[in-house]
């Protein structure tokens, strides 16, 4: 029987499907697809100017002498403005994370003043009437440097008598955080643990520097109107960044509103309170004009935050049985050359997920924030949780090897089995839900296991030039971002609730306004199919606004994949606070008590009379009237609501990956990657394949193609998408992804989040998969990305393939003005 | 970003093109596809005084027969090559390579010539002109003269073509016998450059490789042809161990460079591996 | 300032412009087409793809003064007369999120299947590989350009044909009873 016949002998009045689970279309697309978007960089307003930014062509220097007045004469330029223009006024850019009390912070001013600390810094800002009259003018500006040696390498940085990145502070150490399980009460003591464990293995990883690449470049439009200012920026968090920039600039909160329009995606990259935002703030405001600014794409490579760029050094402890006893963690993390938003946060962050899915009983964390020459690391994909997951996901496949046990047997003698939910772990963290054992056979079944490792021992016979090699990921991540309470604790500089409002209109249709800003994941689809389903009006009379800090005026938006979570609850919240309100209108028009009133379907009535019943949208028209309503109540249905979690969610799956490696030449290619994902509850199961999709592209891109590199005197030389390799889709393979589902106990939906998922497990399973395949011939790392000369190197000369050669483009450019290779060989 | 200001000639004719090149000034670019000009422009790694726009010259598109030779015009675009019949049948080496350049939207727009005379060692198709004893026809204020593609790649981006002229088209041999070919392309994801590629051309006669000829991209400043593999299968049992042992050789006399996708070594390494297989290939083992 | 006449999606557009300017600021900033954007400086990502004369070209690394003459469509003058198949294909198989690489994707599949009207999974990859996209890691997009490839073909077929139905299962094909 067809669905059709199905429905067709069901009651005219069936309720509609939930809308919870249905692979709704998305609303976005309609514009997004015919080219009717509003990015910040469409903006046109009367008068603008443009601006273009000089950076500093060296890492570390004194700014000796500044020189614009050829600038200044340069046609179509207005203004142009050096760091001593604003030095009394700009303050400095924000670091909402002091993650240690003593925490050293040298400040971060958004255009140098005396001193350049990395390539790309801002020196001065060309104001001028046209975009091209601005990037003539800045080979103009004449600024003399004077030299200061260098810090890039941070086990250099750290050492004693290194050179110093800010010659005012003591060190190049920011902080020194420490977790220890025993201290904390949540575990036994880990020294004690390693001394009684049978089997110890350390290992050394690099997480490489990433860059973020979302592929719209930052934007920024600032329009002053009077002592008005209205922001547009190309952010994940117009809310974080009005609080930021009213109290860096001194505009005050309610004179300031920003709008993220459409926003090209973030990933962590535009989780950030930019110097170029606060420039365009402080340049319009000296002005009165409307400025824009929009960055090339080398710009955005060279000074936008960067991501990941920590050492691991990871020691787990365990007996011969391959029960695990202790895991100690010591990192070094780069900050760069300023702390931004929540740059030393993120390996903080990543503390409590060492331990991942395994019944440890001892652990302790510690990390060192270390300053270099180089642009900011921050908030990239996962923050803190890939950089935990790849180094337990790692060892645990050395500690298998070094029991001569299998990595799977391994992982589930320590896996926290089903029923021991809610599980608290020895970093203190109550896991919410899950079923890890579920997940890992359903993988194992969508990836053809079997049949592979049997391929694996037949190229290993024959002696194939291409072996193959399976690897694991069976991993967690803390989502839902964040309690309030628990950030405090963290020393995190603001909460993690979300703010909900919905607005009942006359004619029935629905506004949500959110405190989540969307940049691509779809939540005005998601968030009508909640409130559809809430208030039962149809998914198509919800209209969701979002990313205008005059429109929703409480919000803390979109990352560390929290939008549904709780974002998502506040909508439910507030849904149910309209249903309420709703209640006492329905009750009185329809003569009855509220207790005998249900509500199913968008109706109220009166139980046991069928028939009757007042709908949910004509009670919108009947308190917009207001001819009619109790006393002591006020005449409106509308509500808000701000959700504030109690724990974190924990998604969870396994990932599986098949790799071949060409050992004649090094080269790796995915034959098969398989993914079962426990995401909790599936609002809209299109958009959660999709996220999944996306973030296994990027995971798999940290393990195979992507790297931020810096030659020896401090210049990314990955500096356009030549050489920083965002892979294309013939660079990636078909992914085969599924679901379990455990509803997350902690929010209405039971979502636990699933921007991150992807990104997170699959760089681990990548690597581990390409060590399987080698492992026979003596390889036992290979440092990430694996490129082919790495590979090729670890294969034959032992090592983890190395350091790449010094960066140069090309040895020879140099020479040459017509410059290297740019797309391809085609002139 | 955008690029500097410049002047700008669109020339109908060779001889038009010639003149605004000479009144160009100091600093004269021409435009043929502009794949990799503008990028580099946009860049600022060039800010030419002039830029002659060959884009309207007709005459400098389009593949001939001549005989024992086709002829290929310097303005014809990648995509052009790839669905001309005449390259399919007498040069489809030509078409391998180009069907790796770049992306379809380039090689809509990039040429043959450009690619040519931009001569970037990691290109692919300098090596495979070398191989397949490509001639180029270049005019100038001097007149009109042919150069051996053994001469024509002269240093890193730079060719036998002189200021003031023009690469006008190719000439490529028809290869006469029973003769295979095939390109070996290895690079880290689609888009990039090759880190090295090899340019195989063999002839098969009587079980044995009568005549091979080898080109290596990305093995130097320029693309060089392996002369000692070449020499060592000339007459050689065309077996699988014939060539491997030729093969270790391709990498003899070349200094690669060093860069963000390889060091010296490796690339050595892999001309011996992409050539073994190019050449196993087209000698159709 | 050379005098330039274009065709753009149907209307015919004269104006002057600096020989330096990209064909893709000339149809942002003087023709208004908006839709059409700039991902990146380098000729690589291909946010910025046009049909120029009926290919597909980055329209970054093209002078406007060479289109002169020509006849550009643009992601807003592909579905004139409502949406083009490939469009509503990404919109049915879920081939974006946040859109930014959507005009140029969806103008760069349009040209693909022109050339090749069934193409495999691992053609439309290579045919799309001039186009970065960083979210959706090209599942989606490829399933909806070969939706669209079947829905041009005639549709329904069986060959590569995906209905929404199938896509609803296809999308989530494990998802266990909820617990």
């Amino acid at each position: 029987m067809t669905a059709v016949e199905d429905r067709a002998g069901l009651p005219s009045d069936e309720p509609a499907a939930p809308e919870i689970g249905k692979a709704r279309r998305r609303k976005e697309d309609a514009r997004l697809i015919t080219g009717k978007t509003t990015w910040t960089d469409n903006m046109v307003l009367p008068g603008m100017l443009h601006l273009a930014v000089v950076r500093s062509p060296v890492a570390h220097a004194r700014i000796t002498h500044v020189d614009v007045s050829a600038v200044r004469e340069a046609p179509g330029v207005i203004a142009v403005y050096t760091g001593q223009d604003f030095a009394e006024e700009q303050g400095s850019l924000p670091c909402a994370w002091p993650v240690t009390p003593d925490m050293v912070n040298p400040g971060h001013p958004s255009i140098a003043v005396d001193q350049v600390n990395h390539v790309g810094e801002a020196v001065a800002v060309i104001v001028a009437r046209t975009k091209a009259a601005a990037q003539d003018a800045v080979e103009l500006a004449d600024v003399d440097y004077e030299p200061l040696p260098v810090v890039l390498d941070m086990e250099r940085a750290v050492a004693e008598g290194a050179d110093l990145v800010h010659d005012h502070l003591e060190s190049n150490t920011s902080y020194h955080f420490v977790f220890d399980a025993g201290e904390m009460g949540t575990g036994s003591d880990t020294d004690q643990a390693f001394a009684d464990a049978d089997v110890v293995v350390s290992r050394r990883f690099v997480q490489q520097r990433l860059i973020p690449a979302f592929m719209e470049p930052r934007s920024v439009v600032v329009q002053p109107q009077g002592d008005n200012y209205t922001m547009w920026s190309a952010t994940q968090i117009p809310h974080i960044l009005r609080v930021m920039a009213a109290m860096v600039t001194g505009i005050p909160e309610h004179k300031l509103r920003v709008v993220a329009p459409d926003v090209g995606g973030g990933f962590g990259g535009k989780l950030q309170v930019n110097p170029e935002e606060i420039l365009c703030l402080l340049i319009a405001r000296r002005l009165g004009k409307p400025v824009k600014w929009t960055e090339t794409r080398s710009e955005s490579l060279m000074t936008a935050h960067h991501g990941r760029d920590q050492i691991q050094f990871v020691d787990v402890a365990a007996d011969r049985e391959g029960n695990v006893k202790g895991l100690r963690v010591r990192l070094l993390a780069d900050m760069g050359a300023y702390l931004r938003l929540i740059t030393p946060g993120v390996p903080a962050l990543g503390a409590f997920m060492y331990p991942g899915i395994y019944k440890f009983p001892a652990y302790r964390f510690e990390c060192d924030g270390v300053f270099t020459n180089k642009v900011p690391t921050d908030a990239y994909r996962g923050a803190g949780r890939p950089e935990a997951t790849f180094a337990i996901e790692r060892i645990m496949d050395e500690l298998a090897v070094e029991l001569g046990m299998d990595p799977l047997e391994l992982r589930r003698r320590n896996w926290i089995d089903a029923a021991e939910f809610p599980f608290t772990t020895v970093a203190g963290l109550a896991y919410d839900s899950g079923d890890y054992e579920t997940a890992t056979q359903q993988a194992l079944e969508l990836l053809g296991y079997d049949e592979l490792r049997a391929e694996q021992q037949r190229r290993r016979e024959s002696n194939d030039p291409v072996q193959l090699g399976i690897g694991f990921s069976t991993f967690t991540e803390m989502c839902g971002l964040a309690p309030s309470r628990v950030l405090g604790s963290l020393s995190f500089g603001a909460g993690g609730w979300e703010h909900a409002a919905i607005r009942m209109l006359p004619t029935g249709k629905v506004e949500v306004v959110t405190g989540s800003t969307p940049h691509g994941q779809g939540h005005e689809t998601a968030w009508s199919q909640l409130v559809a389903d809430s208030l039962g009006v149809p998914f198509e009379d919800v209209e969701v606004l979002h990313g205008d800090t005059a429109i929703s005026s409480r919000g803390l938006d979109t990352y560390g994949s929290r939008s549904l979570v709780v974002g998502g609850s506040a909508v439910v919240k507030a849904a149910d606070k309209v249903i309420a309100k709703a209640r006492k209108i329905a009750a009185h028009l329809l003569e009855a008590s509220e207790d005998d009133l249900d509500f199913a379907g968008g109706k109220f009535s009166v139980r046991g009379t069928p028939g009757t019943g007042l709908g949910i949208q004509e009670i919108a028209l009947a308190i917009f009237a207001a001819h009619d309503y109790p006393e002591g109540i006020e005449p409106s249905i509308d509500a808000e609501a701000t959700f504030d979690p109690e724990n974190f969610s924990f998604p969870h799956g396994t990932h599986l990956c098949a790799m071949e490696v060409d050992t004649e030449t090094g080269f790796v290619k995915i034959r098969k990657y398989a993914c079962v994902d426990d995401v909790g509850t599936i609002v809209n199961p299109l958009i959660v394949e999709g996220q999944v999709h996306g973030g296994l592209a990027q995971g798999i891109a940290q393990a195979l193609y992507e790297e931020a590199v810096y030659d020896d005197d401090g210049n990314l030389t990955t500096g356009t998408f030549v050489d920083y390799l965002v892979p294309a889709a013939s660079d990636l393979p078909h992914f085969d992804t599924g679901n379990t589902v455990h509803a997350a106990p902690g929010n209405p939906i039971g979502a636990k989040g699933v921007g991150e998922a992807g990104c997170i497990a699959s760089t681990p399973a990548v690597v581990n998969a390409a060590l399987d395949a080698v492992r026979h011939l003596g390889v036992t790392d290979i440092r990430m990305p694996l490129t082919p000369e790495r590979v090729w190197r670890a294969l034959h000369d032992g090592g983890d393939g190395g350091e790449r050669a010094t960066a140069r483009t090309n040895a020879q450019a140099a020479d040459s003005t017509e410059g290297p290779s740019m797309t391809g060989g085609a002139l | 970003m955008i690029p500097a200001p410049f002047s700008y000639a669109r020339p109908t004719t060779v001889e038009e093109a010639l003149q605004a090149i000479a009144e160009g000034g100091e600093d004269v670019k021409v435009l043929a596809g502009g794949q990799s000009l503008i990028p580099v422009m946009r860049l600022r790694l060039a800010a030419p005084e002039t830029v002659v726009d060959l884009g309207r010259v007709d005459g400098l598109r389009g593949v001939r027969d001549d005989g024992d030779a086709i002829v290929i015009g310097a303005m014809t675009t990648h995509s052009d090559v790839l669905s001309d019949p005449l390259i399919a049948e007498h040069a489809p080496l030509i078409a391998e390579a180009t069907g790796t350049v770049a992306d379809r939207q380039v090689r809509h727009r990039g040429t043959f010539g450009g690619a040519l005379v931009h001569a970037d060692p990691a290109g692919d198709l300098p090596a495979v002109a070398l191989a397949l004893d490509a001639e180029f026809v270049i005019v100038g204020p001097g007149g009109r003269r042919t150069v051996p593609a053994a001469e024509f790649f002269v240093d890193y981006l730079t060719t036998a073509v002189e200021e003031g002229e023009l690469l006008v088209e190719v000439r490529v041999p028809k290869l006469a016998g029973s003769w295979g070919m095939r390109y070996e392309k290895f690079n880290r994801v689609a888009q990039a450059w090759s880190i090295v590629a090899v340019a195989a051309v063999v002839r098969r006669e009587n079980g044995r490789i009568a005549e091979a000829r080898v080109g290596l991209t990305n093995m130097g400043p320029t693309p060089l042809r392996a002369r000692q593999v070449e020499e060592a299968l000339a007459g050689a049992e065309a077996t699988a161990e014939a060539v491997a042992a030729a093969a270790e050789r391709a990498a003899e006399g070349t200094e690669p460079s060093s860069d963000l996708n390889a060091q010296a070594d490796y690339r050595q390494h892999l001309a011996t591996v992409l050539t073994r297989r190019a050449v196993t290939a087209a000698a159709g083992l | 300032m050379t005098p330039i006449t274009v065709r753009v999606d149907g209307a015919a557009y004269t104006d002057d412009v600096e020989p330096r300017t990209l064909l893709v600021h000339y149809l942002r900033e003087q023709v208004g087409k908006v839709g059409t954007v700039v991902g990146c400086d380098t000729s690589n990502c291909g946010a910025c793809t046009v049909h120029l004369d009926g290919e597909a070209v980055k329209s970054c690394t093209v002078l406007a003064v060479q289109a002169d003459g020509c006849e550009v469509t643009t992601i807003e003058g592909v579905g004139q007369d409502g949406l083009h198949p490939v469009q509503k294909a990404f919109h049915e198989m879920h081939g974006l999120q946040c859109g930014y690489c959507t005009p140029g994707m969806i103008m760069a599949s349009i040209d693909l299947l022109q050339d090749n009207p069934d193409p495999s999974d691992d053609e439309v990859r290579e045919g799309i590989e001039g186009n970065l996209c960083r979210c959706t890691g090209y599942q989606n997009i490829v399933r909806a350009v070969r939706s669209a490839a079947a829905e041009m073909r005639g549709g329904g077929d069986g060959n590569g044909h995906v209905s929404p139905a199938v896509v609803d299962t296809a999308a989530a094909p494990h998802v266990a009873v909820q617990a």
